[in-house]
């Protein structure tokens, strides 16, 4: 599984920083690095719904208070 | 009129705009030949002799915005018609000449090249005189001057002589591509080609970023650039011509200083690699040192060779103040990583080909890049960086002893120093153009209100480090 977070400036702006630490913690914390492959893109096209997160090709909307939360319940399902 | 700093610019823009107006509406091939008499209707000259020579001058100039001829591959071209065969070198008697009694530069010419005439008034048989410069040194009045083409003054590593038809004319293997004569000739007769056809193309073919997405990466010298608007309004205009993100190329430099910073503490003497002119002048000049140029890729290249390596289907134009980096994406080692290369005066062009007024779009946002990625724009700003990268590093047991070279001729010194083996430094930063980027010759204005400019967009970066800068890039 391959997750695209926008580092571009209108998400880097809104959090994306966080965003990636906290996905990166949750991968770690799940043992899941040889499962993910995580990756940054400067632009996903949806600036307004930043920070912008792509998991196999589907945007998702996530805030930094929000992306434990995420990766819970939109990326783990989708590994079972 | 917008903010050019001279009318020839002015000019230069005009075309680039007309041509890129017809190239988005797909009639550029129907009325190129039409674009010199849009520009210069009617029959009263404004410019040269006749309307006829300024619309052949015109059409050099479309060939030029369009790309120029395959044979001349060269990104600095004369316009030979353009050239006014400037009276060059030579010394001239001006009006300052009082008509003095004593004649003192009648006595310093040995070649007896100098006569007088009924008002006493000295001049010059240039037949006779052979530049020794005796005269103008012994003048009371400082009447006697030396006149230097423009062109040949701003080409300070003496690329440019006269032709056989007394134009300007450029030694390409000594050419560094940095474009001071294109800004310095008051006629306009040296001009840079442009690549905005190969934008507007690759903007089309992308079907709005879907076929693939096209990014812009901007120079830090932006933040001293189209300051009659907010950068955020040039950002959204960036946007709005079709680009789906804007990047700072200041991130490749945080990068940049970031590599610097180690491989300069290991290899114990090195020359910076971002300036392009600095790079080819010492390839050119001093082949001997070229060992000790820094293998980094410029910033925009260690950039975009990131973005390439991380997104698939990705467009990448460099916007800059640099006609250099034009032949720099040429090389072997940057093509494969940026697409085309355009200048802030052709920013313009495109904004005004699409009649956008940039000042009334809503603002965007730019950062990514840190303070220090952002004063590499700036002489002085890329030995600032490496500075802090070694402190950022921990790297302690190397004394930095850097060198800002402001300008080519500063380059020039620092470099035959280091050639003897009599520099002392270890870091040598050069800049071909006089105040490093900000001085460039694609710029719209140039002067000291842009150093302000430069710094106060350096301040307002989110990332305080380079190491917080460049650790938002997944490896």
């Amino acid at each position: 599984m391959t997750i695209t977070v926008c580092i571009g400036s209108s998400c880097h702006i809104k959090g994306s920083r966080f965003v990636l630490e906290e996905l990166q913690a949750q991968i770690g914390k799940h043992q899941l690095e040889e499962k993910i492959h995580m990756t940054g893109a400067f632009c996903l096209g949806q600036c307004q719904k930043g920070v912008c997160v792509q998991v196999d090709g589907e945007l998702f909307s996530v805030a930094p208070d929000t992306a434990a939360d995420f990766f819970e319940h939109s990326v783990l399902p989708r590994l079972m | 009129m917008r903010k050019f700093d001279t009318k020839v610019q002015y000019l230069k823009y005009k075309v680039l705009r007309e041509v890129a107006r017809h190239a988005w509406n797909d009639t550029l091939l129907e009325h190129v030949m039409d674009i010199p008499k849009d520009i210069v209707p009617g029959k009263i000259p404004t410019m040269r002799c006749c309307v006829y020579k300024e619309r052949a001058i015109l059409a050099e100039r479309v060939k030029l915005a369009m790309g120029g001829t395959a044979d001349q591959p060269h990104v600095i071209q004369v316009i030979d018609i353009a050239c006014d065969d400037c009276p060059a070198s030579g010394y001239d008697v001006t009006d300052s000449c009082r008509g003095c009694l004593a004649h003192r530069c009648e006595d310093a010419c040995r070649r007896g090249a100098i006569s007088f005439d009924h008002n006493h008034v000295a001049h010059i048989d240039k037949s006779k005189c052979v530049e020794c410069g005796q005269c103008a040194k012994v003048c009371p009045y400082s009447a006697i001057v030396n006149r230097k083409r423009p062109c040949q003054n701003a080409c300070k590593i003496k690329a440019i002589s006269i032709n056989e038809d007394d134009a300007a004319k450029i030694d390409y293997d000594k050419c560094i591509s940095c474009g001071a004569c294109v800004y310095q000739c008051p006629f306009g007769a040296i001009q840079d080609k442009s690549y905005i056809l190969n934008v507007i193309d690759l903007l089309k073919k992308s079907e709005n970023n879907t076929k693939y997405k096209v990014y812009a990466l901007v120079a830090p010298a932006i933040g001293s650039q189209l300051t009659y608007a907010k950068l955020g309004q040039v950002v959204s205009g960036i946007k709005e011509l079709g680009f789906i993100g804007v990047v700072e190329a200041a991130l490749g430099a945080d990068l940049v200083a970031w590599a610097e910073g180690r491989e300069l503490a290991e290899k114990g003497l090195l020359t910076s690699s971002c300036c392009p002119a600095f790079v080819s002048y010492i390839k050119n000049e001093f082949p001997k040192l070229a060992p000790h140029i820094s293998h980094n890729l410029s910033p925009m290249a260690t950039i975009a060779k990131y973005i390439k390596e991380h997104e698939e289907n990705v467009k990448i134009v460099f916007i800059g103040p640099c006609t250099a980096k034009k032949a720099e994406v040429q090389l072997e080692t940057v093509q494969p990583y940026v697409d085309a290369a355009i200048t802030f005066e052709e920013l313009q062009a495109l904004f005004d080909s699409r009649e956008m007024d940039i000042t009334t779009l809503p603002e965007d946002v730019l950062d990514n890049a840190s303070y220090f990625g952002r004063i590499f724009a700036r002489s002085g700003g890329l030995a600032d960086a490496v500075t802090q990268s070694l402190k950022e590093q921990n790297i302690t047991d190397f004394q930095l002893k850097p060198i800002s070279c402001d300008g080519i001729e500063e380059c020039r010194m620092a470099l035959l120093k280091m050639n003897r083996g009599v520099l002392d430094a270890n870091f040598v930063e050069g800049m071909a153009c006089v105040n490093g980027c900000i001085g460039g010759a694609g710029n719209l204005t140039h002067g000291e209100k842009n150093k302000a400019e430069g710094d106060k967009y350096g301040r307002e970066a989110m990332e305080k480090t380079i190491a917080a800068a460049i650790s938002m890039l997944p490896k």
